[in-house]
This record gives C-alpha cells, sequence and structure tokens, in this order.
C-alpha cells in the first residue's frame, strides 16, 4: 500500500494560512492504515489548527470529513459541497487523493496535509518499510520473493555490494541488507544458483524513466454508448 | 593485449604488479595532483584516481588522469555508477579513451548519504557488473548498452573492486566470478587486515579457478594511528580489522611508523599467496609514504615490460 | 485579561486512577473545584482527540491519570496513555501551545497523597498559562 507521513503542523499551517475556510479531507485507505490520513488522524490535526487559531486570536474555519478512497472520483464527489464551500482543500490523504481532488475542481487550491513516501508494508504496529518502487517489470520470482530495486539503497541486481555488513545496509547499518536477505531466502529454497547469474542492465524503460506511465485496458474502458446510458441516468 | 596499458603488460607478464591511489582535490587546483604524481612515480605500475570517493565532489577522475599523464605516469580512472547513467558512463568512457585512459576500474559506488551531497539523486542505473558488462561489449564488438554498434571500439583493461569481508561471506567468490564473467581483467580487493579471512576467500577463488582468469590485487592501507584502525573496525561497514592489530597500533612508541611497518608485513604475506598477483596501497592522505612502502616491501624498482 | 476560574479536564481511569481520587476524598484531602473529572475505563481508551477536543472545548490543562505502569489492571493501558500524551505535548509544541498544558500521571489506588498533589500542580499551571490565546499566543 501507499504509506505516507503527516507533514509538521507548522508547514501546513503556513499553507493554509491565507485562507479562511479549511477543508480538511481525509481517506480511509492506505493512509488510514499507516495511521496518516484516516479518521482520528483527520480529528486530531483539526483541533490542533483549531487550537493554533485560537492561541493566534485568529478566525479561520476548520472543517474535517473522511472518504472511502480520495483517489476515485466517485467517492470525492460525495463531498462535492464541502470541497465548493472552502478557501482551501487540505488533503490528509497521499498526493494522489489530493490530484483526485485538484483534477475534479481546478479552482480549487489543494494543499497536502501528508508527504507521500512509499510503497510499503506495516512490518509491526507503527512501523512501515519501502518494498517497491514501482519499476514495471516485476524479477521478485528470480530474487527470492524479496525486491533489490526498492530493498537495495542501490538497486543493485548482481548480488551486494561491498558495504554488507553483517547483514545490514551500509547506509543505515539498522537495516537489513536486501541482497544478504535475497541469499538467505534463495540458500533456504536450494535456489542459489540464481545467485550465480550475470543479470545485464535493467531496462528502466517501463519505470518511470521511460516517462509518465498511463495503463489502459480497452477491454475495461466503457464504450460511447455505455458512457451516454451511464450519463442519462445521472 | 587487450589495451596495452602497462599495468596489463606487467599482469600479463606475470610480474607482481604494485598500484597505488590518488585522491583528486575538492578544489580545480591541479597542484596537489602535479605533486603527488611527481613524488609517487615509478611506485607503482599505474596509479588510481577516485571517483567522488565517499561521494564527496572532487576534481573529475578523468581530468586528474588527463592532469597527471602530462607527468607521464599511467593512471586507472574509477568509475562509479552512483553519480552517471548509462548515457553519461558510456559517454565518459569514450571520452576517457580519447585521450588515452586504457586503465578503468568498474565500481557501482557508495552511497551518496556518506557524502557532502546528500541531497543529491541517487543514479545507480547500473551496478558494477552491469558495468563490466556493458564496457566488456564496447571494447570486444562496439556494442552501445543501447544497440548501437561503433566503429572505433575503446581499447580498456577492466578492473573491479571486490571486498572478501562484507556479507555474505560465503557469496564472494561467486560475486567475484560474476564480475570475471562480465570482464574483468584485474581486481582491486578491500583493504585486507585480517589474513586468515583473505585466506579463506583466496581458497575458494582458487578451487574456482578465478585467480587464472584474472589478477587479484590485494588492497592494503597504511595506518597513522590506533584510532584510525579502531575507526575502520567499528565505522566502515564492511571492513573488518582483528583486535590485535589496534592493540600493536596503541601499544606502539611510534604509531605512524608501526602502520607503516605492519602494512608492509602485510604485503611480504600477500606476496606469498598464491593467485596473488599484485598489492594496491590505498595510502589515504598519506601518500607520500607510498614510495617508501613499496621500497620497504622489495618491491623496487617496478619492472618495465616492453 | 478577564479574571477568570481556571479550567482543568482531568481523564481518570476507573481503576487506580479513580481508586486513588476515592481514597483522597475518604481521607479528607480537598481538590481545586476547577478540575472536572472524566471516567474512562482505561487510559489506554484515551486518545489525542479527546485531550485536544478539551483544550478546543476551553480547558486550560488536561491530566491523564492511571495505573502505575507496572500495576495497570489492563496491563499496558497506562503505557498507552503515556504515549499518547506525548504525541499530543508534540503536537502541541508544533503548533506554538505550551505542551505543559497536557501531563499524565500514574497512582495506585493506595496513593492518597498523589492526587491533591496533581491537582494543585495543574491548578498552578492552568493559572500560569491562562486561557490558550489570552497571551496573543503566536502572533
Amino acid at each position: 500500500m501507499i504509506i505516507a507521513e503527516r507533514k509538521p503542523l507548522g508547514e501546513i499551517a503556513m499553507m493554509v494560512a491565507p485562507h479562511e475556510k479549511v477543508t480538511v479531507i481525509g481517506c480511509r485507505s492506505c493512509v488510514a492504515i499507516c495511521l496518516a490520513g484516516g479518521e482520528k488522524e483527520v480529528d486530531t490535526l483539526v483541533s490542533a489548527m483549531k487550537l493554533k487559531s485560537m492561541n493566534e486570536g485568529r478566525t479561520q474555519y476548520f472543517d474535517g470529513f473522511v472518504l472511502e478512497r480520495q483517489c476515485e472520483k466517485e467517492w470525492v464527489k460525495e463531498v462535492e459541497d464541502k470541497i465548493l464551500a472552502a478557501d482551501v482543500v487540505l488533503s490528509m490523504s497521499c498526493s494522489l487523493g489530493a490530484q483526485t481532488i485538484g483534477d475534479l475542481y481546478p479552482e480549487k487550491i489543494v494543499v497536502p496535509g501528508l508527504n507521500t513516501a512509499m510503497f510499503g508494508v506495516p512490518e509491526e504496529q507503527g512501523v512501515w518499510s519501502e518494498k517497491c518502487l514501482g519499476c514495471g517489470d516485476c524479477i521478485i520470482h528470480t530474487t527470492g520473493g524479496i525486491c533489490p530495486i526498492a530493498r537495495c539503497a542501490k538497486s543493485m541486481l548482481n548480488g551486494p555490494c561491498g558495504g554488507s555488513s553483517n547483514g545490514h545496509c551500509e547506509v543505515n547499518l539498522e537495516i537489513e541488507c536486501a541482497w544478504y536477505a535475497i541469499y538467505e531466502r534463495l540458500k533456504l529454497q536450494d535456489r542459489l544458483d540464481l545467485m550465480d547469474t550475470v543479470r545485464p542492465p535493467k531496462e528502466w524503460s517501463t519505470s518511470h524513466s521511460g516517462g509518465r506511465r498511463v495503463i489502459v485496458r480497452e477491454d475495461a474502458k466503457l464504450t460511447p454508448h455505455q458512457i451516454r446510458g451511464k450519463e442519462a441516468s445521472l | 593485449m587487450k589495451a596495452g596499458s602497462n599495468l596489463e603488460k606487467v599482469l600479463e607478464a606475470g610480474k607482481f604488479a604494485v598500484t597505488a591511489e590518488i585522491g583528486p582535490p575538492q578544489s580545480s587546483n591541479p597542484e596537489p595532483l602535479t605533486h603527488h604524481a611527481r613524488m609517487m612515480k615509478g611506485s607503482a605500475d599505474a596509479f588510481n584516481l577516485t571517483d567522488n570517493q565517499t561521494a564527496v565532489v572532487r576534481l573529475s577522475s578523468i581530468a586528474s588522469a588527463a592532469i597527471i599523464m602530462r607527468e607521464d605516469i599511467e593512471p586507472v580512472i574509477q568509475m562509479t555508477c552512483r553519480d552517471r547513467n548509462r548515457i553519461a558512463l558510456q559517454s565518459d568512457l569514450l571520452g576517457a579513451s580519447a585521450i588515452g585512459v586504457k586503465n578503468v576500474l568498474c565500481l557501482t559506488g557508495d552511497h551518496q548519504t556518506f557524502g557532502n551531497e546528500r541531497a543529491a539523486k541517487s543514479v545507480f542505473d547500473f551496478d558494477s557488473v552491469s558495468e563490466l558488462y556493458t564496457f566488456d561489449k564496447l571494447r570486444t564488438e562496439g556494442l552501445q548498452s543501447g544497440g548501437t554498434v561503433i566503429d572505433d571500439k575503446p581499447e580498456l583493461y577492466l578492473g573491479c573492486a571486490e571486498n572478501p569481508f562484507a556479507t555474505p561471506y560465503e557469496f564472494r567468490a561467486t560475486r567475484l566470478a560474476k564480475k570475471v564473467d562480465s570482464g574483468a581483467d584485474f581486481v582491486q580487493t578491500q583493504a585486507i587486515f585480517d589474513m586468515d579471512m583473505f585466506e579463506k576467500w583466496m581458497d575458494e577463488v582458487r578451487s574456482r579457478g578465478l585467480d587464472k582468469k584474472t589478477h587479484i590485487l590485494a588492497g592494503v592501507i597504511p595506518m597513522k594511528t590506533a584510532g584510525a584502525a579502531r575507526y575502520m573496525k567499528n565505522k566502515v561497514p564492511g571492513m573488518i580489522v582483528p583486535d590485535y592489530i589496534i592493540e600493536r597500533m596503541r601499544n606502539a612508541s611510534d604509531a605512524k611508523e608501526e602502520g607503516i611497518r605492519l602494512c608492509v608485513e602485510q604485503i611480504e604475506t600477500l606476496k606469498t599467496i598464491k593467485g596473488v598477483h599484485g598489492v594496491h596501497v590505498m595510502a589515504v592522505m598519506w601518500e607520500e609514504m607510498v614510495p617508501r612502502i613499496v621500497e620497504m616491501a622489495g618491491l623496487l624498482p617496478r619492472p618495465t615490460v616492453k | 485579561m478577564p479574571d477568570r476560574e481556571p479550567k482543568i479536564v482531568g481523564f481518570c481511569c476507573e481503576k487506580h486512577g479513580i481508586d486513588s481520587v476515592d481514597l483522597a476524598a475518604r481521607s479528607g484531602r480537598q481538590y481545586d473545584s476547577s478540575i472536572r473529572l472524566v471516567r474512562v475505563p482505561c487510559t489506554g481508551r484515551v486518545d489525542g482527540t479527546h485531550l485536544l477536543k478539551a483544550l478546543e472545548e476551553g480547558a486550560d490543562a488536561v491530566f491523564v491519570l492511571g495505573c502505575l505502569e507496572k500495576n495497570c489492571y489492563y496491563d499496558t493501558g497506562s503505557i498507552e496513555g503515556r504515549k499518547r500524551v506525548a504525541y499530543v505535548k508534540s503536537m502541541l509544541s508544533e503548533v506554538g501551545i505550551e505542551p505543559e498544558r497536557v501531563e499524565m500521571f500514574n497512582a495506585s489506588s493506595s496513593m492518597s497523597w498523589k492526587f491533591s498533589e496533581i491537582a494543585s500542580n495543574m491548578v498552578k499551571v492552568a493559572a500560569r498559562l491562562g486561557p490558550i490565546g489570552s497571551r496573543g499566543g503566536g502572533r
């Protein structure tokens, strides 16, 4: 899932400072799981921001809502009136949610309350770690199910670098060395031969390096006829 | 002969080779390079120019090579994958070859979190193995990684680094094998302090016949203080410094002299290990000691191979 | 600044927390009338929102009173409470409000003196700081 982290309150306050009516919108999907932008986080943020304006003796209105999934237009439209009524929308979702609102209501100023950090997983309560970079060409079947592109600081393809120290990464000795982990996993699976293969340069064109990616599934797209029908039913 | 560099000639003639490292300055003043080149001339067969070592911005390794070549000494340029994608790596390689550089050391590179530009976007389009693979195709087939075939192939003697002391230990010889398969003509190892461990790695290397396919240059670092030894043990990931070495440095009445003696002893031992074809002296910030160390180790004068 | 009684809200767990308050009362100890107590099943149930809401609604200071950490009725509830209080304190600092307006305390049911001590401390803090915004805050 997408892992995000709340921005410092000072930074959020700066972004909303010029505006009077602030609509805060959270999301019940990934960012709720990573405790950044769910119901509770929206509540506490709204309270903290209200306290700040109170303390500074200014009038600023904060109103908080939480959507099922902020990156989908249908859900965003549920709070259309709240968005239209606001001077600024403070999105407590990942940047995808914030951008969905912005794209739907281009005249509205949308500011991010969270820093979208990574594709990751909850490791234990309160700990999230990065495990995928979205390179568009998954190879984990050859690396024991562990992604070296995301989990190695240097995205190495041919085994651990010379900084792998007691199974830890030279960049952060608290973090495991991805290739050490791959080696151990393949050893366990009796597939160490996969470590011997020379992997030629990676094709990065499937990643962001190939330009912004858009995936189209013709079979899933609505036909003009279906679109007309949908519009008629609204 | 692949490139006909002095280093290649010495190694292919079966002589025990010596390479040494020169760290380019942080400014645009070429004087320190010229100074080191003059001072160290004749003490090694070729000199490594580091590529923004530990991710600290320095005068470029290729420009440094051009500068020391004016002093008639042979460079080994280090090229890391940290700062350049495949376009820049191949372009710089062609450029280096055009100005007469023949020895190239392929490295993944220290991560930029170690250096003075932590806000940098890392590249790592290649790792050292894919870099070797690409450079080897370029010199043998004139084939660029994107598929373009060029007429004038660069003449290169390709090297790599390997660290026998990084984990998992039992994979380290395999990793060297991958580099050799990808075109490494020589390898310079991480600094060796733990001889037993190095010998174990060499056993594995020999059992795979890698010492016959590539030239292994064993890395050494002369130390100035016991503190430096402790620092390397505790703070440099992938480095092993046994306690008895730290003890010896600490108990010495003259630590600098002890450091030199230790380094010379290490070279003496390394000379006796089967499959070791040379040494690589990394006297970081202590380059002036290289001629003395090489002399004390009985490796002077350096051979001239036609 | 208009003269005004300080307002303090205390969230007390209904185990050792409330028991220590009861014992204080039964031993004849008095506490300031500016303190309103909210019974909660466990301080682990107290969320950051509750503390911030109390401040938002006009409390000058808020505290949480739970069991001793090593003797918590629900084992780890008062540890949770402590962590939430710490988090709220950090949020307050970020928005320029004195973090000492929010505190965590622990007591066992037999510590009759503890509650009056907590109460008088919080009254002092509230009186010193006054209502939020009364001093022009961050401006």
